[in-house]
Formats: C-alpha cells, sequence, structure tokens
C-alpha cells in the first residue's frame, strides 16, 4: 500500500503537507481571514495599516511555524486514523499558540490577550480549514472521479480495439507466434484500462504499457509508424497515474500518424530534473484538424487526474507549431517506497 | 472439393475484386477471406491498394467487378474513392469496409449502402459478394450525403482514366455549359460538377467573384480597375499562379471592399 497516494475515501484524510498547493492555500486563507479581521477593527485606512501589522505579528509567526511543523509531521499524521489525526493537529496548533505567547510576550509593546482567547481564535481557524480541506477531499475524491474515469475508460477508441484485432486475425494463419503476442500485448493493455486506477503506479510500468501499445499499432501501420524513445535518464521508480501518458500515445497515432500516407514519428522522451518528472512526447501534425474533439477529452480527462493526485504541482502543457503537435507533463517526483 | 458446383457460378465469370485499405494486415485478412470463398463463389483478386490514388490508377490499368473500400484512409477516405470511382468508364460496385465508426453506419443503412463490419466475417463477405453482381455502383447522391468533411480532389474523366485534382491546388473554378473549368497554376480541367454544390462545399476555400465563378481566397493577390468596351469601369481580380484576369461582377463588389479591409 506504499506506492499509493490517494488510496483512502476522501472521508479519511488530511491534506498533503508538503504539497505546495495545499500549502499556498493554507497561507491564503489565513492571511484574509487576518486581513478581514483587521477591517472589521478599523475605522480608516491608517488604522487598518496599523491593525493589520498588529495582527500579522501575532498571526505569521505562527502560521509559519505551523507549516513547517506540519510538513515535517506529515508522514507521522498520514498514517494515523482521520480523527485521531485532526485531533493531532488541533493539539499541535494550540501546543505552538501556547508555545509563541510565553516566547513573545517579552517582545510585545501591549500585554497581549489572555492565552484562551487566542487558543479559541487558532482552535476555531485550524477547525475551519481542516472543514475546508474535508469537503474538497470530497469534491476531488477518487471515487467522485473515477466515475468520470471509467465513463472516459470505455471510451477508449473502438476504432483501435476492433482494428488490433483484425490484424492479429491476419496473422494467425501467416504468423501464428507474433499473433499470440499480440493478444498477450492485447489483454495485458484491457487488464490495465478496467482496472482501479485511483492507484499511483511505477513509471517503468507505464511505459511498458506504451511500449505493448505501440507494438499493437505498429502490427497494423508498419512502418508508418516510427517511435523514438529517449528513456535513457528516465526515474523508474517514480509513481505517477496510471494511463498518464498510453491516452496521449494514442492520440498521437490517430491524429498524427493516421491521417497520413508517408511514415511519421511519434517520439517520447522521459526524464527528471530538479526532482520534477517531465514526459515530453511529440507527433507530426498537419493543420486542417476539425476532428479533435477525442483529443481535447483525453486531455482535460489526464489534466484532472494531474491535478487530484498532485494538485498544482503538476502541469500539462499542449504546444502545436506548423508541423508537430506536443504534450508536455510535468510532474512532482514521488518514489516508490520499498514496501 | 466442390463436386457439385452451382449452374449459376459454373456459367458465370469469376468476381474481380479489388481491394483498397492503409493497413497491410487488414489486406492481408481480406485476401485469405475471399480465398475462403473460392469453393463457393469463384472470385479472383485482381489487385491491392493502399490509398485512394493507387487505387484508381490501378483500375485505369485493370478493371475489376467490385471494390472493397476501408472508409478509414489517409489523404482520402472511402466515401470520397467512391465518389472518383463513379467516373470511371464502367464504375464497379463498391462494399465498404469499416471498424467502428457509429455515424457512417447509420449512414450506410439509410442510403441502403452495402458495408462491412471489421474484424470481417467469411458469412457475411459472401452474402454481400453475391449481392454484387445484380448491384449497381452506388448512388453519386448518396455518396455525397455520407461525405463529411469536403473531398480532398476534384477528379476529371481524361481518355479513359480519372485524373485527381487536390482541391488545395485549384486556383479557380469556372462554370460552362455542362461542365466546370478547374484552373490549377498547371493546366485547366474539365469536371462534371455543379458550381453551386462546389460553393456550398467549399465556402471556406472559395470565393464568388461572379456569376459563374469561384475563385480560391488564398489566391487572391489583388484587384483592378478596367474599363469595358461600353466605357461600363468594373474590378478584375488578380489571381497568383495564373496571368488570367478574372472580372468581378456588379453584385460581388463587396468583395474587393473586404479584401481591401484586411
Amino acid at each position: 500500500m506504499a506506492r499509493s497516494i490517494n488510496q483512502n475515501a476522501y472521508s479519511s484524510a488530511l491534506p498533503n503537507f508538503r504539497n505546495l498547493g495545499i500549502l499556498l492555500r493554507i497561507l491564503l486563507i489565513v492571511n484574509v481571514l487576518a486581513l478581514a479581521a483587521a477591517v472589521l477593527q478599523s475605522t480608516d485606512a491608517r488604522t487598518l495599516r496599523r491593525e493589520l501589522l498588529e495582527i500579522s505579528a501575532l498571526v505569521q509567526p505562527l502560521l509559519i511555524l505551523s507549516l513547517v511543523a506540519l510538513a515535517a509531521l506529515n508522514d507521522v499524521l498520514k498514517r494515523l486514523p482521520y480523527a485521531l489525526g485532526v485531533a493531532v493537529v488541533l493539539l499541535l496548533e494550540l501546543a505552538l499558540t501556547a508555545a509563541l505567547s510565553v516566547a513573545g510576550r517579552p517582545l510585545l509593546e501591549a500585554e497581549p490577550a489572555p492565552l484562551a482567547r487566542y487558543w479559541l481564535l487558532v482552535g476555531l481557524t485550524t477547525a475551519a480549514l481542516l472543514f475546508y480541506f474535508h469537503l474538497r477531499g470530497r469534491a476531488l475524491s477518487p471515487a467522485l472521479s473515477e466515475a468520470r474515469l471509467q465513463a472516459l475508460q470505455a471510451r477508449i477508441r473502438p476504432h483501435f480495439l476492433f482494428n488490433s484485432i483484425n490484424a492479429v486475425l491476419s496473422l494467425i494463419r501467416q504468423d501464428p507466434k507474433r499473433a499470440e503476442s499480440a493478444l498477450e500485448d492485447l489483454a495485458d493493455l484491457f487488464r490495465v484500462l478496467m482496472a482501479d486506477n485511483r492507484n499511483l503506479s511505477p513509471l517503468a510500468r507505464e511505459v511498458e504499457l506504451c511500449r505493448q501499445y505501440l507494438e499493437l499499432e505498429q502490427l497494423r501501420l508498419g512502418e508508418r509508424l516510427q517511435v523514438e524513445w529517449h528513456i535513457d535518464k528516465m526515474p523508474r521508480d517514480a509513481l505517477v497515474p496510471p494511463l498518464v501518458l498510453q491516452p496521449l500515445l494514442e492520440n498521437a497515432v490517430y491524429h498524427g500518424i493516421e491521417p497520413r500516407i508517408e511514415p511519421g514519428v511519434v517520439s517520447i522522451n522521459i526524464y527528471s530534473a530538479r526532482d520534477r518528472v517531465h514526459a515530453v512526447l511529440r507527433n507530426p501534425y498537419r493543420q486542417d484538424g476539425d476532428h479533435h474533439a477525442g483529443n481535447k477529452m483525453a486531455l482535460a480527462n489526464i489534466r484532472e487526474r494531474l491535478q487530484l493526485h498532485f494538485d498544482a504541482e503538476a502541469t500539462l502543457a499542449t504546444r502545436a507549431t506548423e508541423d508537430t503537435y506536443q504534450v508536455h507533463i510535468v510532474m512532482p517526483y514521488v518514489k516508490a517506497r520499498e514496501s | 472439393m466442390n463436386r457439385e458446383p452451382k449452374a449459376v457460378s459454373a456459367n458465370l465469370p469469376p468476381l474481380r475484386v479489388l481491394i483498397v485499405d492503409d493497413e497491410a494486415p487488414a489486406r492481408l485478412r481480406m485476401r485469405d477471406l475471399l480465398a475462403d470463398c473460392g469453393g463457393e463463389l469463384p472470385v479472383e483478386v485482381s489487385g491491392e491498394a493502399a490509398d485512394g490514388r493507387a487505387a484508381l490508377e490501378l483500375l485505369a490499368a485493370e478493371p475489376c467487378d467490385v471494390v472493397l473500400l476501408d472508409v478509414r484512409m489517409p489523404e482520402m477516405d472511402g466515401i470520397e474513392v467512391a465518389q472518383h470511382l463513379l467516373n470511371l468508364e464502367k464504375p464497379p460496385a463498391v462494399i465498404f469496409a469499416t471498424a467502428y465508426d457509429a455515424y457512417a453506419l447509420k449512414a450506410f443503412e439509410v442510403h441502403a449502402v452495402d458495408y462491412l463490419l471489421k474484424p470481417i466475417r467469411l458469412a457475411r463477405l459472401k452474402e454481400a459478394l453475391a449481392r454484387v453482381r445484380s448491384a449497381a455502383p452506388p448512388k453519386a447522391e448518396a455518396l455525397r450525403e455520407l461525405q463529411r468533411a469536403p473531398r480532398t480532389h476534384l477528379s476529371a474523366q481524361e481518355r479513359g482514366k480519372v485524373h485527381l485534382i487536390p482541391v488545395a491546388e485549384i486556383v479557380y473554378l469556372k462554370a460552362e455549359l455542362k461542365y466546370v473549368t478547374v484552373r490549377t497554376a498547371a493546366r485547366e480541367h474539365l469536371v462534371e460538377e455543379s458550381l453551386t454544390r462546389l460553393e456550398q462545399e467549399y465556402g471556406e476555400r472559395f470565393v464568388r467573384v461572379h456569376r459563374n465563378c469561384l475563385v480560391a481566397r488564398a489566391a487572391i493577390r489583388g484587384f483592378e480597375r478596367a474599363a469595358t468596351e461600353g466605357g461600363e469601369a468594373h474590378w478584375l481580380v488578380l489571381l497568383a499562379g495564373v496571368e488570367e484576369k478574372l472580372p468581378v461582377s456588379r453584385r460581388q463588389q463587396h468583395i474587393v471592399r473586404d479584401y481591401s479591409r484586411r
């Protein structure tokens, strides 16, 4: 179970406190609350500035300390049952508040309010934030998007399935060995397509799947389909959402290779740089397409899954030049842990 | 083997079949199936082609009775190829083959066009081939309605051969009596089409400058003022790739303004 991030149902997971998107959200929400409090207490712009400064002096140290502590404790928190995790986070916040109020007392000009009042404010804010992440987790829950995902999965191009079967049929008499391995590839591919794909899986496995898929396409298209792999520097143990690359290759073949008589190159370039995994796919492209609805759907689906798994830390960018189409995915390098 | 050949098939020459599919394994599969038909239904494969252009070239050299035509092919889809086939001296019957295309299947049913689903079953292939002897080639009207995207080529009949003209190379189209003259930078062709229908099909690419003339928007180089013999002034359109200047009718003068505004 070590190789999954969102394997739990929505109700039982604290947010990933090491995720940049989560940290940014906490920063933003707490600061907006501080601003609101300052506005409430002030009468004009000058007092607003003073109020904001005073509130910040109290809020920012606690905020920064909390984020550091939560990020540090993230792995421990992850392992706790949800209710216990919530309790630990609340207690942690109250403890930090107490510590700061003792340590900070000499630094403040005015006499601070009683500790109980800070506890109340901090407790309420923490609870509100946790509730927000709970709702957000539910909205982005794997259960929900898997329903969407399955609707999309069922739409793997039937065109591909039937044409592949037709190609295999043609091999049975002339080249039974090749027909066998083609059917094995097809079975593997559909096993993954029909599997529960909520869990992240190793990049090496996704690449293997892509290989099998391209073998099948090569069976049909022969030398019209040329494939270039640049994966020497690929981080094999990186965890990625299953089927993050295969649908993109399917698009590349459908829109880039099949409409051409002359051979075309699909290139796959995977590498890691500064703790990020990059995947760059390119295919030939002709600007006349009104048939890109299928492409957009697959891209939207992959974007959604990347967001679900990695939030703001993953991006997917496309670029069409005169004769090539490129998809560039950047994901955080999440390593598979030995279990 | 077949000890009691049916009277019908015994008297008829074998059916000549051309296989058109862009995927080699699909052609191979079709060949195998046709060989399996052999016993009851004499069939002879007259050739194989990987795209529409190659198919038309083969047919110019060696006619056939029926074309087994894949629908989804690069450059020119099967529906378009079938329309160009109608320009042959003796158009063959056509049986479409497709792996999956909900839209096309429905349209085939509506227009009673024969089709096979891939992977193809021997029994279905036999049925379709048996029907072909009595079947007429598909109707131009039905094929036009099956066509989804504008055709990539127009075709002209020239000395018994079908000549393909890439639409991208056309500079202008001019209606004359029964035909339309198609002008490319290289030469002129006569095609049996209606200018109105061409205007509908390629509304994006061509613009009407005169009651009898469509010009390629991309080929317009400018306009020139000219006086007719009667002394009335009118506009001429200048086109890339051809010397000729074509008159712009009074009714279409707005395109001159539209052009200068671009």
